[in-house]
């Protein structure tokens, strides 16, 4: 146990190094994945065929392919092609690309679950189709969207350990490093799970925190400020008294 | 009271042998019906018998299978070409609907917006005013709708009848030539339909914009009205002026309707 201890805090640079290859590349791979879903979400959403017929396309071929096949794809055969990328862009690419897929799904089914009657209005104020989506409708999918969103990136966050085989070093790849001065069951049952686990905690807590924001820009409950803060005070307890005539 | 129109000029709404369905449900069948510039039109008739439709092809909301819709003498989503029925483009069909405005059942304001936000949003982005002039029309209506103390409100704030208010602020503040009324009380509490009515009819008495109400309130659609169309089964059953269909229908079919919802006894018999 002493010697366990005494590893993991010896290897702890490694361990840092590799915690910060894997938060790059869930962050850099989420951010790449939203804006593939948005993209993509809208366009098998578009009413105009041209649109979503190329959109469902590469939504389910890049849903169809595994994660790890993609990978290879990107860092083996596309060299061959002259395509030679970074590790890490590699890495993020494979994560945005097969999440973003997902992710556009929920895009798509989120700002169809806006209530008809939102568009109904946009038309009756003649409002454009882009203003009508940027101003309108994204902003009420969005909120409907982020729960669904957030379970995603902790998925990609567990995905991004299988690019340690593609030679990244991330944390998962520096797990195994010290597997072999101390023990599988210390390495991965301790220090694995504690790693990925606040790794995501800290994710749900931050999509939580946009979850709450977009809520409470729909008019539905507190403000974030009022949520974090540790006393309620007499002007919350107002706000959150609801429809009060 | 608006002016008498001169029956000479153009309808501002006509429909011409209009047919809408909806897969093998024919809703509305060689419709053919006119309103004047400034008139106040009601529709009433049972549920199913294609008033709604009406304002919802008028607003571009559903497009009609069959006929024509003309909009102060232009087609509004199709015209005839070479003897044939084509659409006009997206630009074209915009260009008329923003002179026409529409309040709805279920208000739908933009739970994103704050009520001023709600007024202002398409008369800065499609109308180009700046935001400093439809800041000050939106409160211009705010106040006209009694609601002067709620611009930074939010929609879910609001009581029903406050955010039909806003809603019908929000129509006016694109200055419509044309306003679809679509049973705008139907959802509010019984204690609070007589606010929002007492709005419509200040609007009806100090504008000349032309109405097309859909509404159950009868006795709402015989203060306001200029004519009453009289549907059943997506035709026109009877055409009167007010006082005429309310006191001395002269179909069967509008007798039996108007006892059903008015109750025994409340219409004159010739």
């Amino acid at each position: 146990m002493l010697e366990n201890i005494q590893a993991t805090v010896e290897a702890w640079p490694f361990l840092a190094r590799g915690l910060w290859v894997t938060i790059q590349l869930t962050v850099l791979g989420s951010a790449l994945a939203l804006v593939l879903a948005i993209i993509l979400g809208l366009m098998a959403g578009a009413p105009a065929r041209a649109l979503s017929v190329p959109g469902r396309i590469i939504i389910e071929f890049f849903r169809g392919t595994s994660l790890v096949v993609q990978l290879f794809f990107i860092f083996f055969v596309l060299p061959q092609f002259g395509i030679d990328l970074p590790g890490m862009v590699v890495g993020v690419l494979a994560l945005g690309l097969n999440y973003g897929a997902y992710a556009a799904e929920v895009v798509r089914g989120s700002i169809a679950s806006v209530p008809r009657g939102q568009w109904e209005a946009t038309t009756a104020l003649s409002m454009s189709p882009v203003h009508r989506m940027r101003r309108v409708i994204f902003p009420q999918a969005w909120a409907l969207m982020i729960p669904s969103l957030a379970s995603l990136m902790v998925h990609l966050l567990k995905g991004t350990a299988i690019v340690s085989v593609i030679l990244l070093q991330d944390f998962t790849f520096h797990l195994d490093q010290l597997r072999r001065v101390t023990d599988t069951t210390w390495a991965y049952a301790v220090v694995g799970l504690v790693g990925y686990f606040v790794l995501a905690l800290a994710l749900t807590l931050v999509m939580n925190a946009l979850e709450a924001r977009a809520k409470h820009r729909l008019g539905r409950g507190p403000s974030l400020r009022e949520i974090l803060s540790p006393t309620p005070t007499a002007k919350d307890s107002l706000s959150t008294a609801g429809r009060g005539f | 009271m608006p002016t008498p129109t001169d029956p000479a000029a153009t309808p501002i709404i006509e429909f011409r042998d209009v047919e809408k369905r909806f897969g093998d449900n024919v809703v509305l069948k060689n419709l053919d019906f006119h309103v004047n510039r400034g008139e106040r039109v009601t529709l009433i008739g049972p549920s199913g018998s294609g008033k709604t439709t009406i304002l919802r092809l008028v607003m571009t909301l559903e497009e009609a299978t069959d006929g024509l819709i003309l909009i102060d003498g232009d087609p509004l989503t199709h015209r005839i070409v070479d003897g044939r029925r084509v659409r006009l483009s997206n630009r074209e069909i915009k260009r008329t609907r923003t002179r026409i405005g529409m309040v709805f059942q279920q208000f739908n304001l933009f739970p994103n917006m704050t009520v001023i936000q709600n007024i202002t949003e398409s008369p800065i982005h499609v109308l180009g005013q700046s935001k400093a002039e439809a800041t000050r029309r939106a409160r211009d209506l705010l106040h006209q709708v009694g609601l002067d103390d709620k611009a930074d409100a939010h929609p879910s704030s609001l009581s029903g009848g406050q955010q039909q208010r806003v809603a019908i602020a929000r129509a006016l503040a694109m200055d419509p030539e044309i306003l679809l009324l679509d049973e705008v009380t139907s959802a509010l509490d019984p204690e609070i339909v007589g606010e929002v009515l007492g709005i419509l009819r200040r609007i009806a008495e100090t504008t000349d914009i032309t109405m097309l109400i859909v509404t159950h309130e009868m006795q709402f659609a015989r203060d306001v009205s200029d004519r009453v169309l009289m549907f059943d089964g997506g035709s026109i059953v009877e055409d009167a002026d007010p006082d005429t269909m309310f006191t001395a229908p002269a179909h069967e079919r509008t007798r039996k309707f108007l006892k059903a919802v008015l109750g025994e006894g409340q219409i004159g018999t010739r």
